[in-house]
């Protein structure tokens, strides 16, 4: 029966290779003949292997396990519509419990098994230490979480791709707003001294003085969880900063915000998708009235976000997990660079993430030279009425 | 001028709020030697209680003010009630054992209230309603100084001097220094020893209650756990002006809230924790018994 298939299979290819360049769908490479000749009979042999590693057991599981739903879930759904190109799509699942040291091993085992992609990894460090694993074999690998800037910017894996933008996406976001859209130019920078409200500060505070135009007049930490901020609001007035970028979490900012307000400052407040919380307007009230805060894209009213999200309720019974929605866009991302390439050649997957645009639920994507993907990202909110409005 | 002249106000506000909530802890400490550990949970519990109380209150459609009094009132009925309570249950059938053991129950006491609150209310951060009416006068300096921080030197001040006349002038607080002098003695001349360390209980959580309607007003929030921040910063206000001494307390914060903000505003607020102990530490150094405490000698 298997034989059979395969044969029957064999034939089909065949003839769309004959066909050549007349059945587009099946990939708009127009190689020579004799080239895909040689090509064909080889992909006929295995199905396409796609490796998914991140964490699947261990305390980030929850972290790692969308990811393999989600390509599950794309996977089936592609067999079902008979593959790309008459090819089956096979998963190969590895287990890397988030740790870099486990991470080689994972991606070694990947490289053995023949994957011609991976989805993952999930956290990254352990992307970081699989990666030149990957790259010595050209895999190509995409993650739909991990967020490091160095990963894509530091130019060292061409063979990177994210659907999820990298950590300095909101200070970029916040930095490029504040200057060209409200055309400030004196920011005071405070942050709580936290990994994640910090290290958001610090870009954002790179960023401006990389501007000749901008000064950063204040730059500050803040102590989480203090009684009062008098004392730092004061030193804000006092540096004359026409806005405050806030790296921190909401109780912090509406402390800061109220306190500011009834000193009667106007002074403008950007901060972050930890303020971009329904809390923060209920607890700061009248005073959170245009505060500007980045936040994740709203994928609610995307069709396909709809609809992934309903065919993993269905599937597993309930609501879907952490970067479902971005493993999902990856391995679409994927899928869809293979059949447009009609290869599985490292050069071919990638020259097609970054020229062929994807439909995916978070939005129509492709990718830039580092591995970004272009249309994912974040956008700034502001607090008008009592609620979040994206400012388009 | 303008800038240190506002520091000064901030650090003012800042020390005020640490001595409302240091001057119950530093009278428990007076009166029975004992770290009150859930001191600063009575303070959330007073700042929750005038929370319902005023939420209540405002749909009924009362004014501001009887909504302010009422919600203090009740807030410091409750808490008092909270403070005898702890009392009665965690220290008292201690009292003779170690010191350390009344501490732990004090620590385990500060624990169960804030996860009693956390499970019986919420986790969220909530929004607290400025009680405290806007006074027209004020206006002119609004960018100076708020209603709510004079409200809160005043109200700091007053707590201050009246304790003072309680413990000095008063036939209670005659029995409460006895009591604090040695309990034994005490009970022999004819003072009731617990009630004493009751009346001392309901007053200091009174205090604690007052300071968490007033603190959380300033603030505008509030959640299970802030009395255990504020809770920090009021113990170590009371060791620096001298644990046991009521104007130590209050002297103690205000040095505190000094400190911490002129070092924010001149220097850094990154290290404003590091600065205030590197300065108690100092303090202790040069005056073990802490700025108004009287060094006595170990009993024996």
């Amino acid at each position: 029966m298997l034989k059979l298939r395969s044969a029957k299979a064999l034939a089909i290819m065949a003839a769309l290779v004959m066909a050549g360049a007349v059945f587009v769908s099946c990939g708009e490479s127009e190689k020579p003949a004799e080239q895909a000749k040689e090509a064909a009979p080889a992909k006929e042999e295995a199905p396409i292997r796609m490796g998914v590693a991140g964490p699947h057991s261990g305390d980030l599981a929850s972290y790692g396990i969308p990811t393999v739903k989600a390509a599950e879930l794309v996977v089936e759904h592609r067999n079902e519509m008979g593959g790309i190109c008459g090819q089956k799509i096979e998963l190969i699942v590895e287990d890397d419990v988030c740790k870099p040291e486990i991470a080689t091993n994972t991606a070694t085992k990947l490289v053995g098994e023949k994957v011609d992609f991976v989805l993952g990894h999930i956290c990254s460090g352990a992307t970081k230490a699989a990666l030149g694993i990957y790259k010595d074999s050209n895999i190509p690998v995409m993650s739909p979480s991990a967020t490091n800037p160095a990963l894509t910017q530091s130019g060292d894996y061409p063979n990177f791709f994210r659907t999820i933008a990298s950590d300095d996406a909101q200070a970029r976001l916040e930095v490029d707003f504040a200057l060209d859209r409200l055309k400030l130019s004196k920011i005071a920078v405070l942050h709580d001294k936290g990994d994640y409200g910090k290290g958001l500060a610090e870009f954002a505070k790179a960023f401006l003085e990389a501007e000749p135009e901008a000064e950063v007049v204040l730059y500050e930490g803040i102590t989480p969880g203090a009684v009062d901020y008098t004392a730092v609001v004061q030193k804000i007035k006092n540096s004359g900063a026409q806005a405050v970028i806030f790296g921190g979490y909401h109780p912090e900012a509406s402390k800061i915000v109220t306190q500011m307000r009834k000193k009667a400052m106007d002074t403008i407040f950007i901060s972050d998708d930890g303020v971009k919380d329904d809390t923060f307007i209920k607890v700061a009230g009248e005073y959170a009235e245009g505060v500007y805060a980045t936040g994740p894209m709203d994928t609610t009213t995307n069709p396909m976000a709809v609809m992934a999200t309903e065919a993993h309720r269905q599937k597993y019974g309930e609501d879907p997990g952490a970067f479902f929605l971005n493993a999902y866009a990856a391995a679409l991302a994927l899928l869809n660079a293979v059949e447009k390439s009609n290869s599985t050649d490292y050069d071919d997957i990638v020259n097609a993430l970054r020229t062929e645009y994807v439909a995916t639920p978070l939005g129509i994507i492709r990718f830039d030279e580092r591995g970004d993907a272009i249309g994912v990202g974040f956008a700034m909110y502001q607090v008008q009425n009592g609620e979040y409005v994206e400012i388009k | 001028m303008d800038y240190f002249l506002e520091l000064f106000l901030g650090g003012l506000t800042r020390g005020s709020i640490y001595a409302l909530i240091a001057l119950g802890y530093t009278m428990v400490y007076g009166i029975i030697e004992l770290i009150n550990f859930a001191h600063g949970e009575i303070y959330m519990i007073g700042a929750f209680t005038a929370l319902i109380v005023a939420g209540v209150l405002t749909l009924m459609g009362w004014n501001e003010i009887a909504i302010l009094v009422i919600a203090s009132i009740v807030a410091v009925i409750y808490s008092s009630a909270y403070g005898f309570t702890i009392e009665k249950i965690a220290y008292k059938p201690i009292r003779k054992a170690p010191r350390l053991s009344a501490l732990i129950s004090a620590i385990g006491m500060s624990m169960f209230l804030q996860n009693y609150v956390l499970l019986a209310q919420t986790s969220d951060f909530l929004p607290f309603p400025s009680l405290i009416p806007q006074f027209e006068f004020l206006e002119p300096y609004a960018h100076i100084i708020r209603p709510s921080e004079l409200v809160i030197y005043t109200v700091t001040a007053s707590v201050m001097v009246a304790l003072t006349i309680m413990i000095k002038f008063t036939s209670i607080g005659k029995a409460m220094r006895a009591t604090s002098q040695d309990k034994t003695m005490a009970a022999l001349v004819g003072i009731d020893v617990d009630r004493v360390i009751s009346v001392t209980f309901i007053v200091g959580s009174a205090t604690a209650a007052i300071g968490g309607v007033l603190i959380a007003s300033h603030i505008g929030q509030i959640n299970f756990y802030i009395g255990f921040i504020a809770g920090i910063k009021a113990f170590v206000a009371a060791v620096l002006g001298g644990i046991g001494s009521i104007p130590g307390a209050v002297l103690g914060a205000l040095v505190l809230g000094w400190t911490e903000s002129f070092f924010t505003g001149y220097v850094s607020s990154d290290y404003e924790d590091v600065f205030a102990f590197v300065f108690l530490v100092f303090i202790l150094i040069f005056r073990p018994a802490g700025i108004l405490g009287r060094s006595e000698a170990e009993k024996v």
